[in-house]
């Protein structure tokens, strides 16, 4: 751990790989909780993989594959969003489409972009000890302003969330609504490809708010409590992985898929053993109360 | 009936899924502080009336009007208490943010709820005797429990209708009964509409019943005396017989 925290220390790219994912971990924990209790994982990485389109075509276009990501991120969003609300039939279809179509473009168009190949290893698995000052800088304001959108509207969210019937009766525009969550779910889906790559990131977005999940019963705790999960897991997965050297975008996944692992079975344990305990106690089997 | 101020009114709705007709021809006009039961089987479009009337789906013919107006206009008048099935039971939320949501539409489009939202959310969940379970998470209630919680949600849209759909599809009959005696009570000062499978419970309640099978019959339930109340406790609804039983009106 020495080692670690004297490069954490004395080396610049350490302070902004840190930086890196205690910022992503901000976008991650509140977007993350929308995308467990709206079981929409499967739009996540189909926007992230869609990415990749993007990415791609800024890359051959001499401009920034960043903010290529965040273009073909919003685009994805906005046309599975559009689709499942037209027909809600076509939206697996749609998704698994933008997903390899996504993909395919990218890598033709990288494969294409004359002069020295990038790196599509650090795109697809990602690379958080080459973030640039620059780029932390603008995952900063996306978190303001992913956070800011969030308190404005958590009320029209959370009943868009939970119950779209009802949300729509009280004359909420739950069209929009979705649409704007999804938006948000795109843009915290393009900074955590900053940190784990396109590939990893679903376990990144939905992983530390499902196990907060496990334990809190509120949309905000949740948000809270899987921030701070992750900022624990980016940072553990840094510290590992620049011990052992190790690809750091695939020891923090593993240690999230870990940590989700075991509390699960924690939880699975610890219910049983309460029931067990319950009926040992009384001979009446437990009911809920009335 | 209490007044004669019709607030809902259905003429010769025709609603269809694709091939599928799901309503014929169907009239209805709910007055002013009734208590109306809309009785059927299952798959006998009473869930589908309740959405027109709602403005949640368009009928293909006929004319709806909610206090005079088109129903999506009416939408904030209206309470509305839906099946348990719209939603994910083990959604993190608890019981005050549920009622609460009852006030979207009526507070501040930006920000939190204000506090009169937060009282009135309060005194919702008083109405419905479960205001010390304000802060409990929504997955620990029971059926009975939960139930109530939507109702107290309905409560605070301040509506002047209260449209239940099968408010007590699952929960047991002591908890059934004390369900009813809540609208019957609430009926002072509201219309309340219900739909349910089973009339049993219901007729002894509601001051006029619906019975809906794509078609619809309404009566009195005053007209429903002696062997006919005998026939409908005794048996489900889709023993009651129509053609026996009721005059049309």
């Amino acid at each position: 751990m020495n080692t670690f925290l004297e490069a954490l220390v004395s080396q610049p790219f350490m302070q902004n790989a840190l930086l890196g994912g205690l910022l992503a971990s901000v976008a991650c924990g509140v977007a993350g909780t929308y995308v467990v209790v709206r079981r929409i994982g499967y739009i996540a990485g189909g926007i992230a993989h869609a990415v990749l389109g993007g990415m791609g075509l800024a890359y051959f276009l001499g401009r920034s594959p960043f903010i290529g990501a965040i273009i073909a991120a919003l685009v994805a969003a906005l046309i599975i969003g559009w689709v499942s609300m037209r027909w809600k039939k076509q939206e697996d279809t749609t998704i698994s489409a933008l997903w390899a179509i996504g993909m395919a473009v990218g890598v033709l168009l990288i494969a294409r972009t004359p002069g020295y190949n990038v790196d599509l290893m650090s795109y697809l698995f990602g690379n958080i000890l080459m973030i640039p000052k620059s780029q932390l800088t603008l995952i900063f304001w996306l978190d303001v302003g992913i956070v800011l959108l969030v308190l404005l509207f958590f009320k029209q969210l959370l009943a868009v969330s939970f119950d779209e019937e009802f949300a729509a009766l009280r004359q909420v525009p739950v069209n929009f609504f979705s649409m704007l969550l999804l938006c948000l779910v795109a843009l915290t889906v393009v900074i955590l490809i900053q940190v784990v790559g396109l590939i990893l990131v679903i376990a990144l977005l939905a992983l530390p708010a499902a196990i907060a999940g496990q334990y809190v019963h509120s949309l905000s705790r949740m948000m809270l409590f899987a921030t701070l999960l992750g900022f624990f897991f980016t940072t553990g997965g840094l510290a590992v992985s620049y011990q052992y050297d190790l690809p750091s975008g695939a020891t923090t996944v593993l240690l999230t898929g870990l940590a989700y692992l075991t509390s699960s079975i924690g939880v699975c344990l610890w219910r049983r053993w309460q029931v067990r305990r319950a009926t040992h106690s009384c001979s009446i089997p437990e009911t809920r109360a009335e | 009936m209490d007044s004669n101020q019709a607030i809902i009114s259905l003429q010769d709705i025709s609603f269809r899924y694709e091939e599928h007709v799901v309503l014929q021809d169907v009239s209805l006009t709910v007055h002013e502080k009734e208590f109306l039961g809309i009785v059927g089987p299952n798959g006998s479009g009473k869930s589908t009336l309740l959405k027109i009337i709602l403005g949640l789906l368009v009928p293909q013919k006929g004319q709806v009007k909610v206090f005079g107006a088109s129903p999506e206009e009416a939408r904030l008048r209206i309470g509305y208490v839906p099946q348990f099935a719209t939603f994910d039971r083990n959604f993190p939320i608890s019981v005050r943010e549920t009622v609460l949501q009852g006030r979207l539409g009526k507070t501040r489009l930006i920000g939190g709820y204000r506090r009169q939202d937060h009282e009135l959310a309060h005194q919702s969940l008083e109405e419905v005797e479960l205001a010390d379970l304000a802060h409990r998470p929504l997955t620990s209630l029971s059926g009975g429990q939960l139930q109530r919680v939507l109702i107290a949600r309905a409560l605070a849209c301040q509506p002047e209708i209260l449209i239940l759909d099968e408010p007590t599809a699952h929960i047991d009959p002591k908890v059934e009964e004390g369900v009813f005696e809540l609208l019957k009570r609430f009926n002072q000062k509201l219309t309340v509409l219900v739909v349910s499978h089973d009339i049993g419970f219901i007729s002894r309640y509601i001051t006029r019943v619906a019975c809906l099978n794509r078609t619809l019959v309404c009566h009195a339930t005053s007209e429903i005396t002696g062997k006919i109340i005998e026939q409908l406790y005794g048996a489900p609804l889709r023993a009651v017989h129509h053609d026996t039983i009721l005059h049309t009106h």
